[in-house]
């Protein structure tokens, strides 16, 4: 249960390697020991990561989840709950992509949008039945600002996310009353290992920020965070700017 | 399910839904336990807990306050036998007029019998008649397999004593026996003393607690330094016929206990802070008199003065609030010095906390009171309040002391099962009588009781 203060007893991780479900991982155990359940692919950065939130002083699961096999996502949601309910979970898997390759390549484009679109709903949908079911939860989605706007240089991942943002927004209006949240977290440009390589955006953060934003959204029991916070109202001119301008911006 | 309702507790935090039946008789609480599934039941009385002892996300929760009645009196010996939903606001109305008081009431009426109970309290007596368990001759408590037991501290004490202050966890508690308190009249001789800091409150309370049947002080958290623990106590036990002021000897046990005013629904958050708190600290420091001797109060002004505003949880705003109560040995008054040093630091715009000296503790396994001192103030929720109540607790557990059930709802499990050694004796019996769990809370989910 979550408690007076916003204090959960379990979090799920899906996507558990990420950058940002690890730093989330950490704030929380940085304030509370409590049961963490790493749901991704069997990989050594998997047991890596179960190791580092043991020693940080959690009660570490780990379970199968590829985002790219549409049948692991039912049987990652059932071991999750089979140790008790799940207070937060946070779905954390994507891919940024070519988009260079996505521009042409109709099987890439399709392969990011089970990644990052259909997986994502099929994990909403179970962890909302799973979550109305106990009464009480929240599902926390990692949305982004690229979703608000799609731009030229990332447009096909861009969509992804405006999908995803779109299906969790919806969710969380259909869960009023249930006893079960939704907080939809539209980070800007994260330092991380997605991002390796790239050259930074304006106005880029950190997984430790993200982290921050979501212990703090889900404490408040907030609905949407962007992170920075400035970010929102530089999405929200940008929404406006008119497209002749938009599409020459340099980003 | 479309039936469901949400609840929360007086702290107003934390709402989660549930599927809530009132019911009048033992076949409809059998009913509903008979379609429990899996989320299971817990009885609610009238939801004074501050946390989620009251509430069940997902599954069922029983509203005992339909099955109120008095079953049988005796004017001889003060015995009554109620229905577990009747209210200590309802005993009284009933039975103050005939020379009985309850055995035991905490700053408010509005509790039932079960719930009373199930949370152990304790009133401004406890360091001369104990908690509200002890006053209680045998309950009727229907366990998982459907049947109703009458347990006594004779009759399978385990199990009595694993349901008072077992938070509802054990069974559904529908009847029980209460020894009222004779009084000879319904007025109480109250003293009050104001004490300038900590230091001579704790002296004052350790010297002349014990010439006093009931006894409570105020703290005025707000004060810093030199003035830190400035407080205004309270003592006083009721008048006997004699004392009665001659116009008040024609009807000596005349009593009224009402709601004058209700809180409306529209407290904006951070309506109360510092600044509007510290004023009324400061006036209602100053208005007390520095000492008073035999002053006659009525039952309610002496007892239960919030109960006279309706809703008064309300002023907290919709954020809500959290009661924090804890307990430390004597000789471990440093430690109660830190917490409190620590809290009025923080800056919480708390107003008064309760400090009073408990006596001898009961067998109950997870009953709350135990010698020493009992601190309670109430904190809106506000950033930060988490880690430093956390920190607190470390305080508390290094004193050897704990944390009372009926308010809290923010303790981690490893703290709680710290505090209370005994908790897997209540484990045990918990898995005797209610092997596969259907008895459970929020509270029993989030402390994993």
């Amino acid at each position: 249960m979550i408690d007076a203060l916003g204090s959960p007893g379990s979090l799920l991780l899906v996507g558990g390697t990420s950058d940002i479900a690890v730093a989330t991982a950490r704030r929380y155990l940085a304030e509370r020991p409590l049961r963490v359940v790493v749901a991704a692919r069997d990989t050594p950065r998997r047991s890596a990561v179960a190791d580092e939130l043991r020693a940080a002083g959690g009660d570490v699961e780990v379970v199968d989840f590829d985002a790219e096999d549409p049948s692991s996502a039912e049987r990652m949601v059932a071991a999750a709950a089979a140790g008790g309910d799940i207070d937060v979970a946070v779905i954390a898997f994507g891919q940024l992509g070519d988009q260079d390759q996505l521009a042409s390549d109709p099987a890439a484009a399709a392969a990011l949008g089970q990644v990052n679109y259909v997986a994502p709903v099929v994990v909403g949908t179970l962890l909302a039945n799973r979550m109305r079911e106990q009464g009480h939860g929240v599902i926390v989605a990692l949305s982004s600002v690229a979703g608000e706007r799609a731009r030229r240089s990332n447009y096909v991942y861009g969509s992804t996310k405006a999908g995803l943002d779109a299906y969790f927004s919806g969710l969380a209006d259909s869960l009023v009353g249930t006893g079960v949240s939704v907080l939809v977290v539209r980070p800007g440009f994260v330092r991380s290992k997605m991002t390796e390589g790239l050259p930074e955006a304006p106005l880029s953060t950190t997984p430790e920020a993200v982290a921050e934003a979501i212990v703090s959204g889900v404490r408040k029991g907030r609905h949407t965070v962007w992170v920075p916070g400035a970010m929102r109202w530089v999405m929200s001119g940008l929404r406006h700017t008119p497209r002749a301008i938009f599409r020459r911006l340099p980003f | 399910m479309s039936d469901q309702v949400l609840l929360n507790g007086w702290g107003r935090t934390a709402p989660t839904p549930a599927v809530l039946t009132p019911v009048h008789d033992d076949a409809q609480v059998r009913a509903v336990l008979a379609a429990a599934g899996g989320r299971g039941v817990v009885a609610r009385g009238l939801a004074r807990s501050y946390g989620d002892a009251a509430q069940n996300a997902g599954g069922h929760v029983l509203d005992m306050t339909a099955a109120d009645r008095v079953l049988a009196f005796d004017a001889e010996t003060g015995l009554v036998d109620v229905e577990a939903g009747i209210s200590l606001d309802e005993l009284m109305n009933r039975f103050v007029p005939q020379g009985f008081f309850v055995p035991v009431t905490p700053g408010t009426r509005l509790v039932t019998v079960g719930g009373a109970i199930g949370a152990d309290i304790h009133g401004k007596n406890h360091h001369v008649a104990g908690s509200f368990s002890q006053h209680v001759r045998w309950l009727d408590l229907l366990t998982a397999d459907g049947e109703v037991h009458r347990v006594s501290p004779e009759q399978d004490p385990d199990l009595f004593w694993a349901t008072a202050g077992g938070m509802g966890l054990t069974g559904v508690i529908l009847r029980a026996q209460v020894q009222m308190k004779r009084i000879e009249s319904s007025r109480c001789l109250v003293d009050t003393d104001r004490t300038p800091d900590l230091d001579s409150l704790m002296s004052l309370l350790a010297e002349t607690d014990h010439l006093y049947e009931y006894s409570v002080a105020w703290i005025d958290t707000l004060a810093k330094g030199k003035r830190m623990g400035r407080s205004v106590v309270t003592r006083g036990r009721f008048a006997t016929l004699d004392e009665l002021p001659e116009k008040r000897k024609a009807d000596p046990l005349k009593y009224h206990g009402s709601i004058k005013v209700t809180v409306p629904d529209v407290f904006p958050p951070g309506l109360l802070n510092l600044a509007t708190v510290a004023a009324f600290n400061e006036l209602w420091y100053r208005k007390s008199p520095k000492r008073k001797r035999n002053q006659l109060q009525s039952i309610p002004t002496f007892f239960h003065p919030l109960d006279a505003v309706g809703g008064w949880n309300r002023i907290y705003g919709p954020r809500g609030f959290v009661q924090y109560q804890v307990t430390v040995p004597f000789g471990q008054e440093e430690a109660m010095r830190e917490v409190l040093d620590r809290l009025s630091s923080f800056g919480t715009a708390s107003f008064l906390a309760v400090l009073k000296r408990f006596g001898p503790g009961n067998p109950g396994m997870l009953s709350y009171p135990s010698p020493g001192w009992t601190l309670a103030l109430d904190i809106p929720v506000m950033k930060g309040l988490a880690g430093l109540l956390d920190s607190l607790d470390e305080v508390v557990i290094a004193a050897e002391g704990r944390t009372y059930l009926a308010k809290d709802s923010r303790v981690r499990p490893e703290t709680f099962a710290t505090m209370y050694p005994r908790l897997e004796e209540f484990r045990a019996v918990r898995k005797r009588v209610d092997p596969e769990g259907v008895f459970t809370s929020d509270l029993a989910r989030r402390l994993a009781l």
